[in-house]
């Protein structure tokens, strides 16, 4: 029997789904008889708030207009008294943009240790413990917190736990003051949305995906012609953008766009979690890769190990055969 | 200005293949090779061009061992002006709250204006010391910078934030920012440059020279501790198409056409 408290992610009015998955992860570590109970912070949060008590048994509310943007560094002080008060045997977060910024330097405050980016959690005695994805996902860590009667954090791969259902459970809310040393350090100046680009991937039902793997801009020009072969659109993982070889708008994954095509050919794309994350919708996987021991090659449907400037033109040559 | 930048060795893992070392806490490390953790080659470059900028000192950290003095060699290749290592073997064994630790007993004695952090590293993945660090130091930080001015004693940075979006935000000085890949281009780092830096000191300091006890830092002074690594399961595998290129290429149109790709 335990205590859980899971802390809100919002995006704008709504609340990030990830905060049900949460809730899954929070059950099963308090155990029958233990508690749940989750803080969200904003301004104007009352339906949020309401929202979240269906499925947690406590929600602190924090609804103050210093909280209108979410903020790790402010956040963390909002949240502080409610953790160093203490009762809480594990805290979770999302391991997204908000948990990164804010869990760190939260967890040091409040004396907590924190297990970053967990897979799956349990409890090992009386210590959170959990296991972890190292090395670009090619090897687990199984870590646990040092024991000392604070509580631990964690924050969470966004999938590993599926989202819990539409709650029934009538949970109290309390509406939480902000501590009165409350002084947020950050002053937010405007929020940025991704620029549109010239192909909605959003909506292509092909598309071929270069990652680093292919080096330059000439290996670029061997997929662009792989897709033109496919009647494909282009996109790309992060590391390709980086470079400015391809627009933003074409970047699939967490912080970038998400797809839903039926088919994805992957090219020097090694598979971390951050891209395929971008990919919905159980498209059929082709990867090429010159690693065996890739990632991908795990979601992949099929695959071919090798040098992707000799396999990408051999297929495109291969499919306008067939084409005729 | 006075421009710190954390910064750490890591394994390249593009095309390794990984096996755990005899203990089950590490990697065997015989055939890889190491550099800068590429998030940190960011933040080396942002300080650089903070100092080109407004003028000042860059002061590159590591905690490691010898071998990590050539990431310190390539930041002084890149503009930075010294490097310190954090060398001792009471720091072995740290989670990023212990390595927190040691960075800012190091930085605490050191003026600063802005501190630099890569957002996560390659090899552990947490992306916890910046944000641990600037608890430490007690100064405002921003996570996963993609732009960043300094100006009149404040920082504008652009962020990652929540569902896909950025923010521009402004924090006062000193502050503590991680650098998100893509803030900038790093620079190119030639052989000859790494050559023109040889002969600068690297700064070794102890846990004893910072004033740590050793049980406050690495293993002992860690929050968690790992008990072991472990190869992921396999899960689902694709069909690896073997044989000749014509080989595999033939059936992987094969399964296009079968799955109405063509």
């Amino acid at each position: 029997m335990k205590q859980v408290l899971v802390i809100a992610e919002r995006r704008g009015a709504v609340l990030d789904e990830g905060v049900f998955e949460l809730l899954t992860a929070a059950r099963a570590l308090a155990g029958g008889g233990g508690r749940v109970a989750a803080a969200v912070l904003g301004h104007g949060i009352g339906g949020l708030a309401a929202e979240l008590a269906r499925g947690f048994d406590r929600v602190f509310a924090f609804d103050d207009e210093r909280l209108a943007e979410p903020d790790g560094d402010g956040d963390a002080q909002a949240l502080l008294p409610l953790l160093a008060r203490g009762g809480f045997d594990a805290v979770l977060l999302a391991h997204g943009n908000l948990g990164i910024d804010l869990a760190p330097g939260l967890s040091v405050r409040a004396g907590m240790p924190l297990l970053a980016d967990c897979l799956e959690l349990h409890w090992a005695g009386q210590s959170l413990a959990g296991t972890r994805a190292v090395y670009g996902g090619k090897v687990h860590a199984r870590v646990v917190a040092a024991a000392g009667g604070t509580g631990a954090m964690a924050t969470v791969r966004g999938g590993a736990f599926a989202p819990a259902g539409p709650g029934t459970v009538a949970g109290e809310v309390v509406a939480a003051a902000l501590p009165a040393e409350f002084a947020p350090r950050r002053r937010p100046l405007r929020t940025l949305r991704p620029e549109a680009g010239e192909v909605d991937i959003t909506q292509s039902e092909r598309l071929v995906a270069v990652g680093r793997g292919i080096e330059d801009e000439d290996g670029l020009q061997l997929v662009r012609g792989l897709a033109a072969a496919l009647g494909a659109d282009l996109c790309a993982s992060r590391p390709v953008v980086d470079k400015g070889w391809l627009p933003r708008s074409c970047q699939v994954g967490t912080s970038g766009v998400t797809v839903r095509p039926k088919l994805y050919v992957a090219v020097g794309i090694s598979g971390s979690f951050q891209h395929m994350g971008g990919i919905k919708g159980s498209p059929f996987v082709v990867a090429i890769n010159k690693d065996r021991a890739a990632p991908i090659f795990g979601v992949a449907d099929v695959g071919i190990v090798g040098d992707l400037s000799e396999v990408v033109p051999a297929l495109e040559a291969a499919i306008e055969e067939q084409k005729g | 200005m006075d421009i710190i930048v954390c910064i750490k060795r890591v394994p390249d893992l593009a095309e390794a293949g990984l096996e755990i070392a005899a203990d089950g806490r590490g990697l065997r490390t015989e055939d890889l090779d190491f550099d800068i953790n590429e998030w940190d080659d960011y933040a080396v470059e942002a300080a650089v061009r903070l100092k080109e900028q407004h003028g000042g000192v860059v002061t590159a950290i590591t905690v490691g061992d010898e071998d990590a003095e050539e990431v310190l060699r390539r930041a002084l290749a890149m503009g930075a002006d010294q490097a310190i290592l954090l060398d001792d073997a009471a720091f072995a064994g740290a989670d990023p709250f212990a390595i927190a630790t040691a960075l800012h007993a190091c930085i605490r004695s050191l003026p600063f204006d802005v501190v630099l952090c890569g957002a996560v590293t390659s090899d552990g993945a947490s992306g916890q010391v910046g944000g641990m660090l600037a608890a430490l130091l007690d100064v405002p930080q921003v996570a996963l910078a993609t732009g960043l001015e300094v100006d009149g004693g404040r920082a504008r940075v652009r962020h990652e934030v929540e569902g896909g979006l950025e923010r521009e935000v402004e924090v006062a000085l000193p502050c503590l920012i991680t650098a998100q890949s893509g803030l900038n281009q790093p620079r190119y780092v030639s052989i000859r440059g790494i050559r023109k830096v040889a002969d600068v000191a690297i700064a070794a300091r102890s846990a004893g020279d910072l004033g740590l006890a050793a049980t406050a830092v690495g293993e002992a002074g860690s929050r968690v501790r790992l008990e072991g690594l472990l190869l992921p399961p396999a899960g689902k595998r694709a069909e690896i198409l073997e044989g000749s290129l014509d080989a595999a290429v033939a059936t992987l149109v094969e399964r296009l056409r079968e799955r109405g790709g063509l």
